[in-house]
């Protein structure tokens, strides 16, 4: 079966008032998110190997193969884009529960501290490529990044909980050059805290 | 007395318009860039910001050289400023001896000042009009890739392919010899002590106002713009061995 594009949860106007303007999601979701299934799907079609497998599975098996870069590539953003649609909400955005909180406080620091922590994370990964909220494997949560197509279920370092997308264009029609700007408002307005806490 | 001021003027008039024959000339020299030294400088962009409008609009222009260029250098200055025996060479050499930079500073340089030597390089080889390069420069083309039409397809291709932020470039070796490559982020062909003759930037940045996801379409509008006489000074440059950047 081959893989498809998830129907955005929310309008494509529903985050406008939050900073991500409708013309920035029509474009992220609709032509970017979707480039990247058809892509997959097909690699998929022509390789025997990949057929029937899962999209988790795909990821993993193409990660750190360079004659597979291209299918890691297009799977990874697929699961990226997939999580990163659930990651955002036009109700909640912002609002940490208060079990995310503590345990934000007692592994990282305090709120303020993880959100610098995000935002150095986003603004240092040079180029295209996503920072993250990872629930590590020795039960903490831990602040990472990851370039391009990758993510944390590939290098194995944990579960993830939140993922923001810095390519440039998830940023570019709203915030220029200001990736800095663009992360701050995502913690602070779009994020889906209520998600990444379910996922714990 | 009147007709003396006039024909003072008319003389005046003359000299400005040798004057400025003679400055369009040093910005197409300046094509061939001298190998930048710290304090690293934002240079100019060598015409208006409207001048590539036929592939790249001007609040493009504008943000990529004022705020994406002008950040790179911010940066890089700022990473070598306490570091004396880096800050002492030159951009070329800082990038051909990344391996033996101190680590801290290693990334930061390699990243900040690959994007300075790439985008010193992209300004001047754009602000012309396009077409077919002709000459030596024409006749390597066709040696090289088969033809001018080719060259284009292939460098196209790399473009759209480079996964993520990076460039695709034409390199110069001093024997006239042109290859092409695509590079991810901004590795420059310097880290490998090559040099590029021309190349195109496809970090989303360069493109997204005006072409969105369609990277394609941006890449072959970019050929409009394309300026051959100042490449072709910088390929008389590699020739002889005189390319810095
Ligand atoms: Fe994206
Ligand atoms: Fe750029």
């Amino acid at each position: 079966m081959a893989f498809e594009l998830p129907p955005l949860p929310y309008s494509h106007a529903a985050l406008a008032a939050q900073g991500m303007c409708q013309e920035t999601l029509e474009l992220h979701h609709d032509k970017h998110h979707q480039a990247y299934v058809t892509a997959l799907n097909g690699f998929v079609e022509k390789n025997e190997a990949l057929k029937g497998k899962s999209l988790e599975e795909i990821v993993m098996l193409s990660h750190g193969k360079p004659d597979m870069a291209p299918v890691f590539n297009n799977a990874g953003q697929h699961w990226n884009h997939n999580l990163f649609w659930q990651n955002m909400s036009p109700t909640s955005g912002g609002k940490i529960p208060g079990a995310l909180e503590k345990k934000i406080t007692a592994d990282l620091g305090g709120v303020d501290k993880f959100k610098e922590a995000f935002k150095a994370a986003a603004v240092g990964q040079f180029g295209s490529g996503w920072a993250w909220l990872v629930l590590g494997t020795d039960g903490k949560l831990k602040v990472t990044k990851t370039p391009n197509g990758s993510n944390p279920l590939a290098t194995g370092e944990g579960k993830a909980l939140l993922g923001c997308d810095v390519w440039e264009h998830s940023y570019y029609l709203d915030f220029r050059n200001r990736r800095p700007d663009y992360v701050q408002n995502w913690l602070d307005k779009i994020a889906n805290y209520e998600f990444a806490a379910a996922q714990m | 007395m009147l007709i003396m001021r006039r024909r003072a003027l008319v003389l005046a008039g003359g000299a400005a318009l040798l004057a400025g024959r003679a400055s369009a000339q040093a910005a197409r020299a300046s094509a061939v860039l001298a190998d930048p030294v710290y304090p690293f400088v934002l240079p100019p962009l060598p015409y208006a910001a409207g001048a590539n409008e036929a592939a790249i609009d001007v609040a493009t222009m504008e943000l990529h050289h004022d705020k994406h260029h002008a950040a790179y250098v911010a940066n890089l200055n700022a990473a070598v400023k306490d570091v004396p025996q880096v800050a002492a060479m030159p951009l070329s050499a800082m990038l051909a001896k990344l391996p033996e930079l101190p680590e801290a500073i290693r990334n930061a340089v390699r990243n900040n000042g690959g994007s300075h030597a790439n985008h010193s390089m992209f300004w001047p080889v754009m602000g012309g009009s396009g077409g077919e390069p002709g000459g030596e420069l024409g006749t390597a083309i066709a040696r090289d890739f088969g033809s001018f039409a080719q060259l284009k397809d292939g460098f196209n291709r790399a473009g759209v392919g480079q996964f993520g932020s990076g460039w695709v470039m034409v390199l110069a070796d001093a024997t006239g010899k042109l290859s092409l490559v695509a590079r991810p982020n901004q590795d420059s062909p310097l880290m490998d002590a090559k040099r590029a003759l021309f190349g195109n930037d496809v970090w989303e940045h360069a493109y997204y106002l005006r072409y969105q996801n369609r990277r394609a379409d941006y890449l072959a509008a970019w050929w409009n713009v394309v300026n051959w006489p100042a490449i072709t000074e910088r390929y008389q440059a590699a020739l002889g061995g005189k390319l810095a950047i």
